[in-house]
């Protein structure tokens, strides 16, 4: 290091005191341009995004309306909020439709999303435009989605209206409690089914050509080809995809307060941690409670993504499991199963981003 | 859609010239079924967005007595009505402004402090980077209410400012993940060439590290540029001044207003929903392009 600088300057730098000087002023000056590149994004970055998480933390303990200071102007609680919303059967609801939304994206998105990259990863004309189509949903916004599907649900709307002119009976898509958890499910799956085809689609190209040809001269059918060496070599992709909605089902908050409103999700039975902690966090103003909620439904994503990247993900970063499990190199390896799981996220951009944004 | 539609016939003889036995005897789906499925699931996405452009077309009456039916005739005073409105103008005009100027500052801070992780050997570039991708785990959702309690006391709430700041904030780590990649790539043999050349760090980064790493710039800039016209949630914490709402709040607060006026409703929603739509497929080849290099690495 200190050669090559030396080197470097040797051409102005005349003697060997000269040469030491300069060093130093160097090695500031790469302090000063590290400090002046990277300290604006760290300080927006903690103070919008890491200190509001410490303050949900903090504020969580007390009973507080949001203004002047909790510790002055609230009551300090302990974990009676904690306690209270785990008992609140609202809050269980809310936990129970959350699941739901999970397993179900999963059951549902998942089958179609490959049946449909297996069908239309074919080579054909045109498959630059389907691509752009469906992925259409995907970028519409929620508002935009949650309008659209609200007023084409409505009991008057054209889904039942069509449905009547092929003589069957609609139903109260959007009231009815017994419905309404699947037709949020529905809404969920058209929006986000076009990003988990673009995903499987890009998992499929990467997998090399050579190996169905190969398949193909040992006599292999299409479907065998597909279920032999596709789903397989898949893994990966499926697995990070699942990862992600199931973060996105967890954070889910858009639609649910866009087509059922602010007091309407929980009669209608498709209320979420997130609407719940708006509505008894902010909207009751008590931002003590809701930051509870917060906390808890952080916890909840944080140990279930803990344990997915541990057991699935990781399946997937390291073959072989060695005795050598230091703490460090596992922490190395969550590490990875982060950047791996937010290399995905481009594409999100939500839109994990978004569906992680919900 | 007519093209998907057309195309198949084209590509059954080509493809049955080039390798025919792949689909006639390999291959039980020919290819018009693989066309027939791909139609059903673009018509699936499509429809029920093209029913929020074509419905604006609609009257009410027409709506009402046939909510599934074609517009017949077409009518143009919806759209015009909007397109007339300063509401729909002022709320545009907002999120324009703060789309903008989230995208040119996600870009802006994420390649700087990307370029220190990717480039400057120092003790701390690795715990910089754990912690930006750790911020992928704290979602808007959980970090709402004390944000609006922070903004508030900031002075930010009912301002634009006040929204860009915290969505740059939470674009950051996924733009940091995609940069730091591809700045990495760039060879250590170009960094020296620059210095012999005498290009200091800094004009290195200025003259060679922005144009080689524009691909990854693109894919981060309209990724962040999309979230944050689509963006809902912070909007709907942040304001509550009409002259400040964004379209996500305005399309909702119109559909509230006008809930009687379905029709009106389906024309600000189409509009609203135009800018998103060009950029994305403008630029969609960057991300799904993007998305494939993510998933093969």
């Amino acid at each position: 290091m200190e050669m090559s600088v030396a080197g470097k300057d040797a051409g102005k730098a005349t003697s060997g005191r000269r040469q030491k000087k300069k060093l130093v002023p160097d090695k500031w000056r790469k302090g000063f341009e590290i400090t002046v590149l990277s300290a604006p994004a760290i300080i927006i970055f903690l103070a919008f995004v890491i200190l509001p998480v410490v303050m949900a933390a903090y504020y969580g303990f007390f009973q507080w309306k949001g203004y002047g200071s909790p510790s002055v102007n609230g009551k300090f609680a302990g974990f009676q909020n904690y306690i209270t919303i785990l008992q609140d059967p609202q809050f269980q609801q809310a936990v129970w439709h959350n699941g739901f939304v999970v397993v179900m994206s999963l059951v549902v998105q998942g089958p179609l999303a490959i049946i449909f990259a297996l069908l239309i990863n074919v080579k054909m004309k045109g498959r630059a435009l389907i691509r752009t189509l469906i992925f259409v949903p995907y970028v519409v916004s929620e508002v935009i989605v949650g309008t659209g599907w609200s007023l084409l649900l409505q009991s008057k709307g054209a889904v039942n209206d069509l449905l009547s002119k092929i003589g069957l009976k609609g139903a109260d898509w959007i009231a009815d409690p017994k419905i309404a958890i699947w037709t949020l499910l529905f809404v969920i799956s058209w929006k986000y089914l076009g990003f988990a085809v673009i995903l499987m689609l890009a998992g499929m190209q990467s997998i090399p050509e050579e190996l169905y040809e190969a398949a193909r001269v040992d006599g292999a059918s299409f479907w065998q080809q597909q279920w032999k060496i596709t789903l397989p070599l898949l893994g990966p992709t499926i697995r990070l995809w699942a990862f992600l909605s199931i973060i996105g089902s967890l954070q889910l908050f858009d639609l649910v307060y866009i087509i059922w409103g602010q007091y309407v999700s929980a009669t209608a039975g498709t209320s979420t941690m997130a609407t719940y902690m708006v509505l008894e966090g902010r909207g009751a103003g008590n931002y003590g409670y809701g930051s509870a909620v917060a906390v808890i439904l952080f916890i909840i994503s944080l140990v279930i993504a803990m344990v997915y990247q541990k057991f699935v993900l990781n399946r997937d970063l390291e073959g072989a499991i060695t005795d050598e499990k230091s703490e460090k190199k596992r922490a190395r390896k969550e590490a990875k199963a982060a950047a791996k799981a937010a290399k995905a996220e481009q594409a999100e951009g939500s839109a994990v981003a978004a569906r992680s944004a919900q | 859609m007519t093209s998907a539609t057309v195309s198949p016939h084209k590509m059954t003889r080509k493809e049955a010239k080039q390798k025919g036995y792949r689909y006639s005897e390999k291959n039980p789906w020919g290819s018009p079924l693989v066309y027939f499925f791909a139609l059903i699931l673009v018509a699936v996405c499509i429809l029920p967005v093209l029913y929020i452009i074509i419905g604006g077309f609609r009257s009410n009456s027409q709506i009402t007595t046939s909510p599934s039916g074609m517009p017949n005739p077409w009518e143009i005073t919806n759209y015009i009505s909007v397109l007339q409105a300063p509401t729909f103008w002022v709320e545009m005009g907002n999120s324009l402004i703060v789309s903008i100027f989230v995208m040119l500052g996600t870009v802006a801070l994420g390649l700087m402090v990307s370029f220190v992780i990717a480039r400057y050997p120092f003790k701390l570039n690795g715990a910089m980077y754990t912690l930006f991708s750790a911020g992928l785990m704290f979602p808007i959702t959980v970090a709402i209410t004390p944000l609006y309690l922070l903004l508030r006391n900031l002075g930010l709430i009912n301002s634009l400012p006040g929204l860009i700041l915290p969505e740059i904030a939470f674009a950051l780590p996924q733009t940091i993940i995609i940069l730091v990649p591809f700045l990495k790539a760039i060879p250590n043999e170009l960094e020296e060439a620059a210095a012999l050349d005498g290009c200091s760090r800094l004009g290195f980064f200025w003259r060679m590290v922005i144009p080689l790493a524009m691909p990854g710039v693109a894919t981060t800039g309209i990724l962040a540029f999309v979230n944050s016209w689509n963006n809902y949630m912070l909007p709907l914490f942040m304001l509550n001044d009409d002259s400040k709402f964004t379209l996500p709040l305005g399309v909702q607060m119109f559909s509230s207003q006008y809930a009687v006026d379905t029709a009106k409703v389906l024309a600000f929603t189409s509009m609203s929903m135009i800018p998103a739509i060009l950029c994305f497929s403008i630029f969609q080849k960057q991300i799904v392009g993007g998305l494939t290099g993510a998933v093969k690495g």
